[in-house]
């Protein structure tokens, strides 16, 4: 009761000048409540991003001390150098990897949703990895991959005869490691949403279809597959995502070296280590404008679904 | 619909036959299920045996024998190096640190947030809701290279600060799940209150807060599981002595140790070891609220 007085000093004479009271309270709260938020979102996301479009016309260095105008020779730079071009197209691996990783999440999410025993078990295995600190994560792969017979995986192919080979240096092979431990990694988090949705189905549809004689392939194909679609697409525009701005695996498992960098670690590499940071900021736009492309993209496609 | 099941459940027996006939098949099939299973485990839990077997042996022991031989001797020195000359310790005090400040934090400023923007439907709270969902498309780790200025110019680099404030002011997520539950919650029990002689931070405090406890649940796993897991924002803002996460903390065993893996194996399986004891003792927990935090988005 006392709590009114606080917003509202001409306190309880009529209806109308109540409820104004609790209108002067709303904006009060109002403010109260976003003035921290508000500040923080400026300070970090907005006046960043503002100076990263205003930076992205610029030459300079992290302290700001020589500025100078250079129009739109930055964005030209990364698109006629390949050392920023192969980034961008690195990406692809991981976008391949993407969909191999979502057609092995349904496949494992459907059959862990088939009557099989100790489902709980092989689910939380499969998705402890997400779980992981991506450091360890990627240390684990880095011996992994070794190149030496004292790579886990020279040792598992030298049990068949065959010679130790460097996985990650060799260029043709070491983006395709770094995909696998990346879908090491993450398949875990599709299969818990894949495993969700098909749960999510009323089991009234397949008792229906087992009368029907159905048999699994017709019902994967019929049941699970339109029931989950939504969450298939969702997953794949977040995928698509990821691989666009990949950073963690490669930048520790091979430091971006021997063709494996990606555009994020070559964005904080010319920020950071070459203080480009008029470059990398051409560089976090064209990311957003990619991102952002995606994005439309997955709003058109999910209106008429909501 | 149902008539017309029942239907041909009646007619079409000969479906029943073809289905029931195949027995062996079907074995076979239930066989290739749990083939494909064991061995999608086996690619996760090689990876990971291969540290564990790695971490026991000596430093000799480690050169000469394979990946998969088992430890001559058990060496749990390589532990205690690494947890206190190799920092992990220290690593894990500061994440905890963090995680505390950043996920009050957060809470804090995602419920009053999403409270106000939710709730008051003025032309101002709708263009902040705009503005916040514009926000979090913004790629995270390139924009540090214009964050950094900021955060520098703050005074705030290279102290515990800096990710805890970055992790609370630019948590859009959170904010976003935080919103989509209110609006599955009534209006009519502010009103209610309101109507009783109720204020509105009163009505957050006393309502809101209560009420949102399931997303404050998913909030808090999506936020150890990134916190815990980030390994940027520490390298990035914190690169002292004495100021590593876990994940800073087991970078830098690269250099120092980069030629005793023993050692970083330890490590690996020291930090992994919070992860898995949470991960067995809330499974349940974790999986609902994260299928429950990312179908929001």
């Amino acid at each position: 009761m006392a709590n009114n007085s606080v917003a509202n000093p001409v306190k309880r004479r009529t209806l109308g000048q109540w409820l104004r009271g609790y209108t002067g309270q709303k904006y009060l709260t109002t403010v109260l409540f976003l003035a921290v938020p508000i500040a923080l979102l400026v300070l970090f996301t907005i006046i960043p991003a503002i100076n990263m479009i205003i930076f992205s016309f610029q030459q300079r260095d992290q302290l700001g001390l020589n500025v100078e105008w250079v129009g739109l020779d930055n964005y030209k730079t990364l698109f006629t150098d390949m050392s920023y071009l192969s980034t961008l197209i690195n990406s692809l691996y991981y976008f391949v990897g993407s969909f191999i990783q979502l057609g092995l999440a349904l496949f494992i999410a459907t059959l862990l949703c088939s009557k099989i025993k100790l489902a709980g078990v092989f689910k939380g295995v499969i998705f402890f990895p997400y779980l992981m600190n991506g450091v360890a994560v990627a240390l684990i792969f880095q011996r992994f991959f070794r190149g030496d017979d004292g790579g886990t995986l020279n040792s598992i192919i030298s049990l068949f005869g065959a010679d130790p080979i460097k996985w990650l240096s060799n260029t043709s092979l070491n983006n395709w490691c770094l995909v696998f431990a990346s879908v090491w990694r993450y398949i875990g988090f599709d299969i818990l949403m894949f495993i969700g949705a098909i749960q999510s189905i009323s089991p009234d549809i397949y008792e229906a279809a087992d009368l029907d004689g159905a048999n699994a392939w017709q019902k994967f194909w019929h049941i699970i597959f339109p029931g989950i679609r939504t969450i298939i697409a969702l997953q794949l525009i977040l995928a698509i995502k990821g691989a666009a701005s990949v950073f963690e695996i490669p930048y520790i498992i091979t430091g971006g070296k021997f063709g494996t960098s990606t555009f994020v670690i070559k964005t904080i590499e010319t920020g950071f280590q070459y203080q480009k940071i008029g470059l990398a900021s051409a560089m976090a736009i064209v990311l957003l404008i990619i991102i952002l492309i995606i994005t439309v993209i997955q709003k058109i496609f999910f209106k008429e679904k909501r | 619909m149902a008539n017309i099941l029942n239907e041909e459940k009646t007619f079409d027996m000969s479906k029943y036959k073809f289905k029931e006939m195949p027995k062996a098949v079907r074995v076979l099939i239930s066989v290739a299920k749990y083939a494909v299973l064991v061995f999608a485990c086996l690619i996760v839990i090689i990876p990971l045996v291969v540290v564990l077997l790695g971490s026991l042996k000596t430093h000799d022991d480690f050169l000469s024998s394979g990946a998969f031989d088992l430890p001559q001797v058990i060496e749990l020195t390589n532990f205690q190096t690494a947890f206190i000359q190799g920092d992990v310790m220290r690593g894990l005090i500061n994440t905890a640190i963090i995680l505390v400040f950043s996920c009050v934090g957060t809470i804090i400023t995602g419920t009053m947030t999403a409270f106000v923007v939710q709730r008051f439907s003025m032309a101002f709270t709708k263009m902040v809701k705009a503005v916040f969902l514009v926000a979090a498309l913004l790629p995270n780790i390139s924009m540090q290279v214009t964050v950094f200025q900021i955060v520098h110019t703050l005074g705030l680099y290279d102290t515990l600060a800096a990710p805890i404030i970055l992790y609370i002011g630019t948590d859009i997520v959170s904010i976003y799940i935080f919103i989509q539950f209110l609006e599955n919650i009534s209006v009519s029990l502010d009103e209610s209150a309101i109507l009783d002689g109720c204020s509105y931070p009163r009505v957050y405090w006393s309502i809101i807060l209560p009420m949102l406890r399931p997303a404050i649940a998913t909030v808090l796993v999506i936020k150890f599981v990134s916190i815990y897991n980030d390994f940027y924002t520490a390298n990035l803002y914190m690169p002292s002595d004495g100021l590593e996460v876990v994940s800073t903390a087991l970078y830098r065993f690269i250099g120092p140790y980069g030629s005793k893996w023993e050692i970083i194996f330890a490590g690996v399986i020291i930090c992994i070891i919070p992860t898995l004891i949470i991960f067995l003792s809330m499974q349940k927990f974790i999986y609902s609220n994260l299928v429950s935090g990312s179908v929001k988005e």
